[in-house]
């Protein structure tokens, strides 16, 4: 299990030119590790993520997902790729109104092509890992911003991903809901041994973090191993 | 279907709104289709009942095609039809729309058609005088009369032999009587007859041995030609030789004036009823899809491939409109048996009822296909960093 990003170089049209977002970015995360990767907005944060996310193809470089290169794959593939072997935890939860929390989970079986309701108590592990055993029947209307987001994390789990990208999770959170966000991603990261990348604009809540690298203007820092 | 049917569940009110507009197209879709066909019905089923594969028309002359009301053939026609190879029988009818009345002062509206008694075109007896009818249910009940009565049909008296069938023409019953009394009842005009009014020659062939005359020619053929179309050789040949226009038999309703006035404009209706629900199904999911768009970024985000969300959406689509039609069909099933005994000209038949709703769900689903298929373009992208 592990992310390994090399030299990726992406742009976007703006204007009459180009704007760099990613500038040769080469990152290496590991299975079991959890990298954080801050800066700014606008730094570029996103489009690394996105990169990793298989949702945006890069202008020059190498992904490997869980040693899976993705340049030239078809978008079938992708989205294969995205199903079974990464887990995205959105920076809003990003929950389907119509569905409990029990079955936000169990519909990534059903994009999987299993049966959901075979998947139900793996969703429901899943649930009392994050600390939601009791709320697996409530529509996210019912749930706290803080449940939702970790109903999103094990959401992002459900297919044992080999790569967890995780996008600013503590965005809509106070300082201490954030904390324990981020050290549900931690301990989540280590027992499941993805290689979990943790984009973050906020410094305060790095050291769960195994490596933390810094991007600006598209440019990424060599990751710094903490602790 | 996971996410489809527990969006079904979740938006009730939503989808109770757009069920209920199915429900109600596909019940007056399906009225209205019971009614078109029961105004057929009365308007033609005197013809459709005739024992025969073609109806030879005097040619008309100008560009009008043929028609019931204009035309009248010969004895000459008659017997060029009759000895003409590949036919087993040609029977001479003569139709025409007058009032009828009894002694007790009742009056109806009737078509009267005349045939050769015993010649099986009608349900005139062999042997029956030129002055007898047989009356269909409907002009017995208008008139109030039955077997042994007398009616005065414009002007000459027939004697009622008996009441059968209910054959019915331009939406009146019809009364069977002979050629003869037809004759008498119904002085012979049109462009084939001369104008001493009983016999003649017609166009650029026929007989030429005068006799009495009739409206139309009802041709039974032996198989051997394409009775179906009137445009096998033999059959032309002996058009152009009798100087009649020939048509299959269920082509030739639309020489029925009334007829084809009144089912093109209810059919007209039915189109636009069909093409009503599909742009409404079709709004509605149109809705539907870009609401739901956030949603499908993040499925697509998370792997769901766009085929199986197009699929999803599909199948929420179909659910509704079969459950939605499937009750409107129902509604309008009942309604139709509710009045199909009455004055109320109604014909409840799978055809009437189940192939609308076939209809509705195919130009439904149209709607929704059309609809849903911007699923396609929605960026999976969208989902990171999105607020909602």
């Amino acid at each position: 299990m592990s992310l390994e990003l090399n030299e990726v170089t992406l742009t976007y049209p703006d204007g009459d030119g180009r704007l760099t977002a990613l500038d040769r970015v080469s990152l290496d995360v590991p299975g079991g590790t959890l990298a954080a990767v801050v800066g700014p907005s606008g730094s570029g944060k996103s489009s690394l993520l996105a990169v990793a996310a298989t949702l945006i193809r890069p202008d020059s470089g190498t992904v490997a997902v869980d040693g899976v290169r993705v340049e030239g794959a078809a978008p079938a593939r992708l989205a294969e790729l995205r199903r079974r072997r990464i887990g995205i935890v959105f920076q809003q939860p990003n929950l389907l109104a119509s569905l409990t929390a029990a079955e936000q989970l169990q519909v990534m079986a059903q994009i999987d092509g299993r049966p959901p309701r075979k998947a139900r108590p793996r969703a429901l592990e899943l649930l009392e890992a994050v600390g939601l055993a009791d709320l697996a029947d409530r529509r996210p209307h019912r749930l706290s911003g803080g449940q939702r987001q970790r109903v999103n994390i094990a959401r992002a789990l459900m297919n044992d991903p080999a790569v967890l990208l995780v996008d600013e999770p503590t965005s809509a959170l106070d300082h201490e809901r954030g904390a324990a966000v981020i050290d549900l991603i931690a301990r989540l990261t280590r027992e499941q041994g993805t290689a979990t990348v943790l984009v973050t604009h906020d410094r305060g809540h790095l050291d769960a973090a195994d490596q933390v690298a810094e991007v600006l203007d598209g440019r990424l820092t060599a990751p710094a191993t903490t602790g | 279907m996971f996410v489809a049917w527990r969006d079904l569940g979740f938006a009730k009110g939503r989808f109770a709104l757009i069920g209920a507009v199915i429900v109600l197209i596909t019940l007056l879709v399906g009225m209205l289709s019971g009614l078109t066909a029961g105004l057929a019905r009365e308007n033609v089923s005197a013809v459709t009942g005739l024992p025969a594969d073609l109806i030879a028309f005097d040619r008309a002359e100008g560009d009008g095609g043929p028609s019931f009301s204009d035309s009248a053939v010969t004895e000459g026609q008659w017997r060029e039809w009759a000895r003409a190879p590949g036919v087993q029988s040609a029977e001479p009818l003569g139709i025409t729309t007058t009032k009828a009345e009894t002694g007790d002062g009742a009056s109806a509206a009737v078509s009267v058609f005349g045939v050769r008694p015993g010649g099986g075109l009608g349900p005139v007896p062999g042997g029956s005088g030129d002055d007898s009818a047989v009356l269909s249910e409907g002009a017995a009940e208008d008139l109030g009369a039955g077997e042994g009565d007398t009616v005065t049909v414009a002007g000459r008296e027939l004697a009622v032999v008996g009441v059968g069938g209910d054959a019915s023409f331009s939406h009146t019953p019809v009364v069977w009587t002979s050629l003869g009394a037809w004759q008498g009842i119904a002085p012979p005009s049109g462009p084939g007859v001369p104008s001493d009014g009983t016999s003649g020659t017609n166009g650029t062939g026929g007989g030429g041995d005068g006799g009495g005359t009739a409206t139309v020619i009802a041709v039974t053929t032996d198989g051997s030609t394409d009775g179906g179309t009137g445009t096998d050789a033999a059959l032309a040949d002996t058009d152009e030789k009798a100087g009649t226009t020939t048509v299959a038999k269920a082509d030739s309703l639309a020489a029925i004036g009334s007829y084809t006035s009144e089912n093109g404009s209810l059919q007209l209706m039915r189109g636009f009823l069909f093409a009503i629900s599909a742009l409404v199904i079709g709004a509605f999911f149109t809705v539907w899809t870009i609401q739901r768009g956030p949603d499908v970024a993040v499925l697509k985000a998370l792997g769901a491939s766009t085929g199986a969300l197009l699929r999803d959406a599909l199948g929420q689509a179909l659910v509704l409109l079969v459950g939605g039609t499937a009750a409107g069909t129902a509604a309008a099933a009942a309604l139709g048996a509710a009045v199909s005994g009455s004055d109320v000209p109604f014909v409840l038949t799978p055809g009437t009822v189940l192939a609308p709703a076939a209809v509705m769900v195919a130009l439904g689903a149209l709607g929704a296909a059309l609809s849903v298929r911007r699923i396609t373009s929605v960026d999976p992208l969208t989902a990171l960093g999105s607020a909602r």
